[in-house]
């Protein structure tokens, strides 16, 4: 055990954005679940992009604060990815070619809604950023995710100063919400 | 307080940045008027949804590197990739069939290289094209069906029936009597040489060649052949000048095409001193093209390009078709030539010149 992290550390490391020990998980169940999907009618690409939407709802939950899963880590992924799959299956009615063995996963249909929700209001703020245009969408991105200061955000998009960045940020955050929440309340995410 | 500022003020009392006294009367304000409360509550929930979003991509986009980089180590198995990565795989997967390729192809191109070598003497040469036109047996066998089809409309019989031309490249007239001037690369080893313009076509022969200059003259010898009243061009006998604005007129394909550029160097190919080096378009199918100036004088003859080295064209100076001239004298019985040296496109705008010069330029298509 000393020479292996427990889960906990692994999903303390995870809420933490760790790159490291994301990239200890993901080689470690990678090829698990792409066996899974190549094996069940998907492609590399299907793989990819399952495991990872697999590894964003584990994220979700360490930020929301549990690190307890009841199952070990490798069979909460390949539950939440098989679940991820069928899904994706049934939307493209296609079927699985191979039956899994229920013993093997747990139930992460909650988890999974959850996750569904987010995602579609993550793809809202997404579009209505995209819409915004240009300086407004890397202004907002610049302050609001990536987290940058004013002065720095004045210094790189040429604004005279930190004030008028500011200024300018204002007036961008207004049209984002007005677009956001106007998207919002047409009742795009099903809450 | 306009919106912007209210704004502000409700993002710093969100991110706990305002002083107590400030807070304390905020709150007040939050109490007081219900609007602010609600965008407050409202503003909240924006911001941490921007948060999470912030989070979520960053998440998303740290995954895909990692990816990324798993496979470039081969810690996962990523059959397939992309862009760079995707080359290095294939490269990986492929190397052993591209390297028996590559051999073959070593093997293939010095055996050929070896060959053309023996066979040509002149070594240095092959770097240089000359432009002449070479027909597919399927346009030559387009050409004699369109042949074909024009003769049953006319009922006429020419000459020039069944000839299958293998090999072209222009000329131009430089006695209204019916005399042409080609490259003598363009006429080599002809058996029957036809020329054709928007005004007919008409067979001509090779009277005297110059290999040395690479010019040769030829007649026209057809009887509906009427001769010109003059030449609209004269041939300058000095050198060009360095940077002269130049044009051309030439068959590279069925169709007489322009092209302009300029003089960019006084010597030819490897420092020849009998052509120049102009900066044209030149294509396969423009040797023998004249090259004239603003004033509409021909100063040259195109004749090659340079294969290695993209937008050198080489002309044979213009000059040298008066030697080619004077030596032609010297053949017994031979016919005068006079040849115009004054231009009468001198003044006259580019497109005008070039409606008066594109009669007196031929295709030469030679068998």
């Amino acid at each position: 055990m000393n020479n292996k992290l427990l889960d906990v550390d692994l999903l303390k490391g995870l809420a933490a954005g760790d790159r490291k020990v994301i990239g200890r998980i993901y080689k470690d169940h990678f090829n698990m679940i792409q066996s899974l999907i190549v094996n069940n009618n998907g492609s590399t690409d299907d793989a990819r992009d399952i495991f990872q939407e697999a590894m964003i709802v584990l994220y979700d939950k360490t930020r929301a604060g549990s690190f307890e899963l009841n199952c070990q880590l490798k069979t909460y992924l390949y539950s939440v990815s098989k679940r991820l799959w069928l899904k994706r299956l049934q939307q493209n009615n296609r079927l699985l070619s191979q039956e899994i063995d229920p013993d093997t996963t747990i139930l992460v249909e909650e988890e999974i809604a959850g996750f569904e929700k987010r995602e579609a209001e993550f793809e809202l703020m997404n579009q209505a950023i995209q819409r915004l245009g240009e300086p407004c969408g890397s202004l907002l991105d610049a302050y609001y995710i990536r987290k940058m200061n004013m002065q720095d955000i004045a210094l790189q998009f040429g604004y005279t100063n930190a004030d008028n960045a500011k200024n300018q940020k204002y007036k961008c955050l207004m049209r984002l919400k007005k677009l956001f929440f106007s998207e919002y309340k047409n009742g795009n995410p099903n809450g | 307080m306009d919106d912007l500022q209210l704004l502000n003020e409700i993002e710093r009392y969100i991110k706990g940045e305002m002083y107590p006294d400030e807070r304390v009367h905020f709150e007040q304000l939050r109490k007081s008027n219900t609007e602010v409360d609600q965008l407050v509550v409202e503003h909240t929930f924006f911001l941490q949804q921007m948060n999470r979003f912030g989070e979520w991509k960053r998440f998303k986009s740290l995954m895909k590197e990692i990816h990324v980089d798993l496979a470039e180590k081969g810690q996962i198995n990523s059959t397939r990739l992309q862009g760079k990565l995707k080359v290095i795989y294939l490269w990986n997967r492929y190397k052993r069939i591209s390297a028996i390729a590559a051999l073959i192809a070593v093997i293939t191109t010095l055996a050929i290289s070896s060959l053309v070598w023996m066979i040509a003497p002149n070594a240095p040469r092959s770097q240089f094209e000359e432009l002449n036109n070479r027909f597919s047996q399927l346009e030559d066998k387009n050409r004699k069906q369109a042949r074909e089809i024009d003769r049953i409309k006319n009922k006429t019989f020419s000459a020039l029936q069944d000839i299958p031309f293998t090999t072209g490249g222009t000329g131009f007239i430089i006695d209204a009597k019916g005399y042409l001037v080609t490259n003598a690369h363009v006429i080599e080893e002809a058996r029957q040489i036809v020329i054709q313009n928007n005004r007919g076509e008409y067979l001509a022969q090779v009277i005297f060649q110059d290999q040395e200059r690479d010019i040769a003259i030829l007649k026209i010898e057809d009887p509906n052949f009427k001769p010109y009243s003059g030449l609209p061009y004269g041939l300058s006998k000095q050198t060009a000048k360095l940077a002269e604005p130049i044009f051309t007129l030439g068959y590279p394909r069925n169709e007489v095409v322009y092209s302009q550029g300029y003089l960019s160097a006084k010597t030819g190919f490897n420092g020849d001193t009998l052509s120049c080096q102009v900066e044209i378009n030149a294509n396969r199918g423009n040797s023998g093209s004249p090259i004239l100036n603003r004033k509409g004088e021909v100063i040259g003859i195109l004749n090659g390009r340079q294969t290695n080295t993209q937008g050198f064209a080489f002309a044979v100076q213009s000059k040298y078709i008066f030697d080619v001239i004077e030596s032609l004298k010297k053949q017994d019985n031979s016919p005068t030539i006079r040849v115009p040296s004054r231009s009468l496109l001198n003044g006259l705008d580019r497109t005008e010149q070039v409606r008066k010069v594109q009669d007196y330029v031929y295709m030469v298509k030679v068998n």
